[in-house]
């Protein structure tokens, strides 16, 4: 098989077990939108659209955070880990598979929060919605990195937020930076942020996984 | 007679560490002109910024040893990429202390969000710190020393992104001493400056032998613990 079949075959897989177990994605679509109904209530009247685009980023991570948790709670439940690697396909394509799947779901969890969002609180721009999608890409790849470290240890939904809030700040500044309309430098940054953290975790995932 | 020889090399290396430091200290207090602009306590410069600089050596060196790990499998390396991310915590500490102080006498505050090195210092904080909790989570062995490894070459490669992105979402209100037209000091201060970097980077070069050789000592007598029992 090739490189890409590999992924396409994993992503599936995931998305499968989804599609029957429906674990995560309705705790997500949950979450996110318990989250904004609490933003209502934590925000005093009168604040401004500015901060409540900033607790729209903070939903978003936390949710981020929420499936990425559940990411390889299959693969370690199950012991597939063992299976994976002996697996005679490339490792990071594991990652990339798992980094797909996880992507969807929050692009699922986030056609719902957006809408949400504009009704709650006030409209959405376009740029806005890009920043959303480029900060994606980063919360998934990196997270999905650090979610099978954090399965490896004992304390594994305490030890992710850890590992990954340090790193979410950056997509925080971008995503908050770009949707208050301060200049398209902010997309550029995130679309950076996407592309070192990317390929650092593309090239890296193979020693994470190797000797589970 | 390697060991031995190791021993006399740290007691150089820390007795020179010890010189500088007094060196260091004297000149800063005597030696140097009082700031016209800040006063007495612009000479916490001399400590803060090279611990900070001394810090981020921690970093660089530790993930150059993460890098070996990954490379070589070398558990020896894994020691010592740990011990120089634990110091790099601890200079790291040490420059959030010594820069509150620095703004609570300069500016009336101990805590500004406008300054971007006390911003970064405080995301480095928290991401290294997590690296202990990700280390001390997981069994020892392969697998673990690899997973560290990987955190610190993210640590290094975050350092530059969020310096950019702290940057980027704040106003810029420190005081630019080294540009691209080089260190706006006199040569004085300069001197003092470099003295002071030095003498940490022994202080460190001292800490990290002693400590590393502690963990050593104590590995092997684990080791022969268990050949006992």
């Amino acid at each position: 098989m090739t490189y890409a079949a590999d992924v396409v075959a994993l992503a599936r897989k995931d998305l499968l077990l989804e599609l029957r177990a429906k674990e995560t994605l309705p705790a997500m679509l949950l979450f996110v939108v318990s989250s904004l109904a609490i933003f209502h209530f934590a925000l005093p009247a009168g604040t401004s659209h500015d901060a409540a685009l900033g607790l729209l980023w903070v939903a978003l991570v936390f949710t981020a955070l929420l499936g990425l948790t559940r990411a390889f709670v299959p693969e370690r439940e199950q012991g597939l880990f063992d299976a994976l690697v002996l697996a005679p396909c490339d490792r990071s394509a594991i990652w990339l598979g798992k980094a797909i799947a996880v992507l969807a779901f929050l692009v699922a969890a986030e056609i719902v929060a957006l809408p949400a969002f504009a009704a709650f609180f006030s409209g959405i721009d376009g740029r806005t919605v890009v920043a959303v999608a480029l900060a994606d890409v980063g919360i998934c790849t990196v997270g999905t990195l650090l979610g099978a470290m954090a399965v490896a240890g004992q304390a594994r939904e305490l030890l992710l937020p850890l590992l990954f809030l340090p790193l979410a700040i950056p997509i925080v500044v971008g995503g908050v930076g770009a949707s208050a309309g301060a200049g398209s430098r902010y997309l550029l940054f995130l679309l950076l942020y996407d592309a070192v953290f990317s390929l650092l975790a593309w090239a890296s995932f193979e020693y994470v996984v190797a000797e589970q | 007679m390697r060991d031995v020889r190791g021993l006399d090399r740290t007691t150089a290396v820390s007795t020179a560490a010890v010189l500088l430091l007094g060196a260091a200290l004297g000149l800063i207090f005597f030696y140097v002109p009082t700031d016209a602009d800040q006063g007495f306590s612009q000479r916490i410069f001399y400590f803060h910024v090279p611990i900070a600089l001394t810090s981020y050596v921690c970093f660089g060196w530790g993930a150059w040893k993460a890098l070996r790990v990954l490379r070589t499998g070398d558990e020896r390396a894994d020691l010592e990429s740990y011990v120089s991310i634990h110091l790099g915590v601890v200079f790291g500490a040490l420059t959030l202390l010594t820069g509150s102080i620095w703004a609570r006498a300069s500016w009336g505050v101990w805590w500004t969000w406008s300054e971007d090195q006390l911003v970064l210092f405080l995301v480095l904080f928290l991401f290294y710190c997590a690296y202990f909790m990700l280390r001390f989570s997981v069994a020892p062995g392969r697998s673990r020393s690899n997973m560290s490894a990987v955190y610190a070459l993210f640590g290094v490669v975050l350092i530059p992104v969020s310096f950019l992105a702290i940057r980027l979402s704040k106003e810029f209100i420190h005081p630019v001493v080294f540009t691209s037209h080089g260190p706006q000091m006199a040569a004085s201060q300069f001197a003092t400056f470099c003295v002071a970097w030095a003498a940490l980077l022994l202080l460190y070069a001292t800490l990290y032998r002693v400590e590393l050789a502690g963990k050593r000592v104590d590995a092997s007598l684990r080791e022969l613990r268990e050949l006992l029992t």
